[in-house]
């Protein structure tokens, strides 16, 4: 397999993105308001310190499980573009027509999608960690990230989750012909996220190192079967005849 | 010399549909072969087999020695031919340079030849000046013109031109057919799908006819004479019986009166055959105005083996 391939391919996609605003602004904005907005809300909901030391980095450390949803989140907006907007503008016959094999363009237009949102969830997560430790630091007297769930989660369970992202939007893009209706389905991703960060924030599921594991194990099972499912979705004569 | 593009008893079918049954043919090196053929006959379908972009059902196939249809051949196919896909397939958001530079390197050519090859051919398609322009501000024919230098930027012995004029105007389907000629003389093999007779007959060496299996093959001179046989037209002052009669005394299989005056004849050699015929004439007291070849176009040719669904190999 020839690396060098699929991340030509890559840094190809990453090109074009850079000149799609919708992928800009959701790769900028999604970040900053979810990792902003969160922690800033809650502390501005809690101006007396009424609440004690212990629940609110509870509810902070639930809070954080939302960049897990955000990772989900992105490159079904990135993945769709890839395969579909390449789809629609008829550009995938002669890529595939290239010596790269289908795994090597597979790579790279999965790299494409990965990247950026990793990155950008990154991002978020420096910026939750920052606000949340500037705002609480007076009343916690302790700097409440990074620590070790966060760690967890910001190397174990999102990439999972952004992998599963991009899998299943691999899987999408082979039976819709509409970058829309491919974000949109792709979207449904997001909901066993959702599940996960409703069951922290209720306080039903505790969010901790354990169950961290737990989440990124399932992921990771996630990750393994949809890998195969989309590998076998992503052959030069489906794409040629079958993807409709 | 061994062939470079080699097909055999080749078939296609998708679930109950036959896209191509039975396609033998044979394209040399250096050669311009034009695949002719209406919508649905196969053209396209057979040109993805060739570049293993999609499976045979049965029969071989080789490009320049590989086995279509073997793995370990497959990407080594790939890398010899160049395809230009009857739509340009051009990434809007990327110059145009940027566009070349990129199939240059998946086509894995070296940096200093990957940016030789770029500059070239986009000075030969007069795109030089606009190389940093994104592609989505181009015109129809510029985009050709771009993605016809996609397909060579990795320098290809062998070249699938799939309609490479379609939707073109006059002038840049000109320039595309200029520079095919240019390729033609470069000595690479070209495989060119079209429906356009006139660019096939004025660019190819050999002419395939295609509906589903392949209906004739030659060059278009081949295909006009074992196909439509030579006719010679005699021009009247006017047409009597008594000409008609002797002429037909001439043992022609086909003489047939045309506008009143005009009599077209089948022959087997104008060169020889026509004096008699015209001696024959005057004997019969007819006037002769003047003495033409009949020279069906490759339309002509083309309706007619559709039509009938004869079949005919000129060599």
């Amino acid at each position: 397999m020839r690396l060098q391939d699929s991340w030509t391919v890559a840094m190809k996609d990453l090109s074009t993105f850079r000149r799609k605003s919708y992928i800009l602004y959701s790769l900028i904005a999604l970040p900053v308001i979810l990792s902003v907005i969160l922690p800033g809300s809650l502390l501005l909901s809690d101006k007396g310190g009424a609440m004690p030391a212990a629940t609110l980095a509870q509810v902070l450390q639930a809070e954080f499980s939302i960049l897990i949803i955000l990772a989900a989140i992105l490159p079904s907006v990135i993945g769709s573009y890839s395969f579909i907007g390449e789809k629609v503008e008829k550009s995938l016959e002669p890529l595939l027509a290239t010596p790269a094999s289908d795994e090597e363009l597979l790579l790279g237009k999965c790299l494409a999608a990965f990247l950026p949102s990793l990155a950008a969830t990154y991002v978020g997560a420096v910026l939750f960690m920052s606000i949340s430790d500037a705002l609480t630091y007076s009343q916690l007297r302790y700097l409440l990230f990074p620590n070790l769930t966060a760690g967890l989660t910001l190397f174990l369970t999102i990439p999972f989750a952004c992998i599963l992202s991009v899998e299943f939007s691999v899987i999408v893009s082979s039976r819709v012909n509409d970058i829309r209706a491919a974000q949109q389905l792709g979207a449904l991703i997001i909901l066993p996220m959702v599940l996960i960060f409703l069951l922290g924030e209720t306080g039903t599921l505790a969010i901790d190192a354990a169950h961290l594991l737990l989440i990124s194990g399932i992921l990771f099972a996630g990750d393994l079967a949809l890998a195969f499912v989309s590998r076998a979705t992503f052959q030069r004569e489906e794409i040629l005849t079958k993807w409709k | 010399m061994p062939p470079m593009i080699e097909a055999d008893a080749l078939s296609k079918r998708f679930g109950n549909n036959t896209a191509v049954q039975n396609l033998t043919l044979r394209v040399d090196e250096g050669e311009v072969f034009g695949f002719l053929g209406p919508n649905g006959a196969g053209k396209t379908t057979t040109v993805r087999i060739l570049c293993c972009l999609i499976s045979k059902t049965s029969g071989e196939a080789t490009v320049g020695g590989y086995q279509v249809g073997v793995r370990e051949d497959q990407a080594r196919i790939r890398g010899m031919v160049g395809i230009l896909p009857e739509n340009p397939g051009l990434y809007d958001d990327l110059s145009a340079y940027r566009n070349l530079d990129f199939y240059g390197r998946m086509y894995h050519c070296p940096d200093q030849k990957r940016g030789e090859s770029v500059e070239r051919l986009l000075r030969m398609l007069g795109l030089w000046e606009r190389r940093d322009d994104l592609v989505g501000t181009f015109s129809k024919g510029m985009k050709q013109k771009v993605a016809i230098a996609r397909a060579l930027v990795h320098d290809p012995k062998v070249v699938f031109l799939d309609e490479p004029t379609a939707n073109l105007d006059p002038e840049s389907a000109k320039t595309t057919r200029d520079f095919i000629l240019e390729l033609k003389n470069e000595g690479r093999t070209i495989f060119l799908n079209t429906h356009n007779l006139d660019e096939a007959q004025r660019v190819c060496d050999r002419i395939g006819i295609l509906k589903t299996s392949l209906v004739a093959v030659g060059s278009p001179g081949e295909l006009r004479s074992s196909l439509w046989g030579r006719k010679t037209v005699v021009h009247l002052v006017r047409l009597t019986d008594g000409v008609l009669a002797a002429v037909k005394g001439l043992s022609y299989n086909g003489v047939e009166v045309v506008d009143g005056n005009k009599l077209v004849i089948d022959v087997k050699d104008p060169d020889d055959e026509n004096p008699a015929i015209v001696r024959t004439i005057l004997g019969a007291g007819g006037d002769v105005r003047f003495v033409t070849e009949l020279r069906p176009t490759l339309e002509d040719i083309y309706l007619r083996l559709l039509k009938g669904g004869e079949r005919g190999t000129a060599n």
